[in-house]
């Protein structure tokens, strides 16, 4: 079976800090393949490439309602719509790793590929005139250079809360296979059938159910509650008789 | 989507071109046309077919890189469209030289043929760049590709007429009337393809979008402080009312005022040649209104603007 690396994202965990969009720029502006660029950084109406953004939804009316913080990128489906209509083969999915990526020496930037990908996670640069996406930061997980630990996409180090996993969907041992299977992972716009590599685990609500009779004290049968009796001035008390 | 102009040029005056190609190779296998109408009708598609490519031209980021766009011709349509259009277009020069310089008949009509042939593979590919994605819904019907060849013969029709009145007046009345059947057509499979798209019910919802089961979902930030690549490409921007406005203009310049001024008996180039220019500018605006009608499901992610 080849491999598929993928990421899982849990929504349950995520609280919206944007240390992933942060770190993925970051990443991704200083590698070889050049910046992603920006325009009016720090003006009125900014805007720029990014391979990564967080958006956030308010699920439910008020007063039940639910903050949703969702981290969107490019999913690297398994069956990815935007590569076949690529006319000059600049985009690709790798057969080795699963990643979907642009050959930026070969895109001609005719946008044929943003317009192919339903979740809009192509962007193209203002600049370079070429499209961007993420790589999953592929030329971090292979750096033999780096520590083991450290094999991993930029925006999965900086997550704070670990709601980013990082792994081989195809293996069923994997850390990602695992949390799909056991918590509830699922796809995006599956109706498309592009069945994308990265998953998303739902919101949990963490209840618990009280049953009565955890409710009374067992050792308490006759529901007497008050002080229990104080030691006389005189008398040892607990302190007097243990040593600490 | 948000309507490209270059595209909307492109597709516009490539299948005028190709339309009049078509009408110029009818004419020849249905009778004697002399070889200068055909000589001139032949460099006028040209002309348009060129313009129609430079303006394509402009939709690229590296048009330097473009010749690389070939390569992928199993599986883009796009690619297929690179390559087919250089070979249409040697085939109306081939055409035009060859009555230039007097072929005989046998053999400009089997380039012509030929270049029929190409002509019809290039409205498919083109048609089929828009009609492949699936979840454009608005475009995944034949009636796209149907649209893209019945308007550029009608167009291309009108073009030949009003050739026709100037340099061989014999063929002007035959040329109007098959603009203004071809023209029918048109109006009839896109007033399906309008018809058919009002009844459209999205796939893809915001619940499917972002996984969470609740009819209730109100987009509270959309992750970027300004806009981003995708609220520009995605989004024509244009009020409601724009749209709406758009779409009536093209719905009376592609056929019921081009066919007033053919079918009214003047059969002179200044009104032929004014049929033409309305039912292009009816086309810039029908090609408008098909992209700026077409809702991309990443819509959904950025409700704000939606
Ligand atoms: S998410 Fe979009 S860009 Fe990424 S592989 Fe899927 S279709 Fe292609
Ligand atoms: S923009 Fe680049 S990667 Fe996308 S389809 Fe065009 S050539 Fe291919």
């Amino acid at each position: 079976m080849t491999k598929q690396l993928a990421l899982v994202i849990d929504l349950n965990v995520c609280v919206g800090c944007h240390a992933c969009v942060t770190s993925c720029k970051q990443w991704n502006t200083s590698g070889e393949a050049g910046y992603l660029s920006d325009d009016n950084p720090y003006g009125a109406d900014p805007t720029g490439t990014f391979f990564n953004r967080v958006q956030t939804f308010e699920v439910g009316e008020f007063p039940d309602t639910e903050t949703v913080h969702f981290p969107k990128s490019c999913l690297h489906c398994e069956d990815p719509p935007c590569v076949p209509v690529c006319p000059t083969g600049a985009s690709y999915k790798r057969a080795e790793d699963g990643i979907v990526l642009v050959d930026y020496d070969k895109c001609i930037g005719c946008k044929y590929c943003a317009w192919a990908c339903p979740y809009g996670a192509r962007e193209i640069d203002e600049h370079q005139k070429v499209m961007k996406k993420c790589t999953l930061c592929v030329d971090r997980i292979y750096d033999q250079n780096l520590p083991e630990a450290e094999r991993k996409p930029a925006c999965v180090m900086a997550c704070p809360t670990s709601a980013r996993l990082f792994g081989d969907v195809h293996d069923p041992e994997s850390v990602v296979s695992r949390a799909i299977r056991e918590s509830g992972g699922y796809a995006l716009m599956p109706e498309w059938g592009t069945q994308p590599a990265n998953h998303y685990l739902p919101r949990r609500k963490t209840t618990k159910r009280l049953h009565p009779d955890e409710l009374e004290r067992h050792d308490n049968p006759l529901k007497v509650d008050g002080r229990l009796p104080r030691p006389e001035p005189g008398e040892p008390a607990l302190d007097d008789v243990t040593s600490w | 989507m948000k309507p490209a102009w270059s595209v909307i040029f492109f597709t516009t005056l490539a299948g005028a071109g190709q339309g009049l190609f078509l009408a110029l190779v009818a004419a020849e296998a249905l009778g004697e046309v002399p070889a200068g109408f055909l000589v001139s009708g032949a460099l006028l598609a040209l002309g348009l077919l060129a313009v129609g490519l430079a303006a394509s031209f402009f939709h690229l980021g590296h048009p330097e890189r473009a010749w690389r766009s070939a390569a992928m011709w199993r599986t883009s349509w796009l690619s297929r469209e690179v390559i087919v259009l250089p070979a249409f277009m040697a085939a109306v020069a081939a055409f035009g030289l060859s009555h230039f310089f007097s072929f005989e008949r046998n053999h400009s009509l089997w380039i012509g043929s030929a270049g029929a042939v190409l002509c019809i593979a290039l409205f498919v590919c083109t048609g089929m760049i828009y009609a492949c994605l699936p979840f454009l819904q608005e475009w995944r019907t034949p009636l796209t590709v149907v649209n893209f060849i019945a308007f550029g013969c009608a167009s291309g029709a009108t073009a030949a007429a009003a050739l026709a009145a100037w340099q061989h007046p014999p063929l002007a009345r035959p040329y109007a009337a098959a603009a203004l059947a071809l023209g029918a057509l048109a109006y009839l499979t896109r007033l399906a393809a309008l018809a058919r798209n009002r009844q459209l019910r999205p796939k893809s919802t915001l619940s499917t979008a972002i996984g969470v089961k609740h009819p209730k979902i109100v987009q509270i930030a959309h992750g970027a402080a300004g806009g981003s690549f995708n609220t520009r490409e995605f989004f024509h921007g244009r009020p409601r009312e724009v749209v709406r406005a758009v779409r009536w203009t093209f719905l009376a310049l592609v056929f019921p005022v081009p066919a007033a001024l053919l079918g009214g008996g003047a059969d002179s180039a200044a009104v032929l040649g004014a049929a033409f220019a309305a039912q292009y500018a009816g086309l810039l605006a029908e090609r408008w209104y098909f992209f700026a009608e077409a809702k991309h499901p990443q819509n959904l992610y950025y409700q704000a603007i939606a």
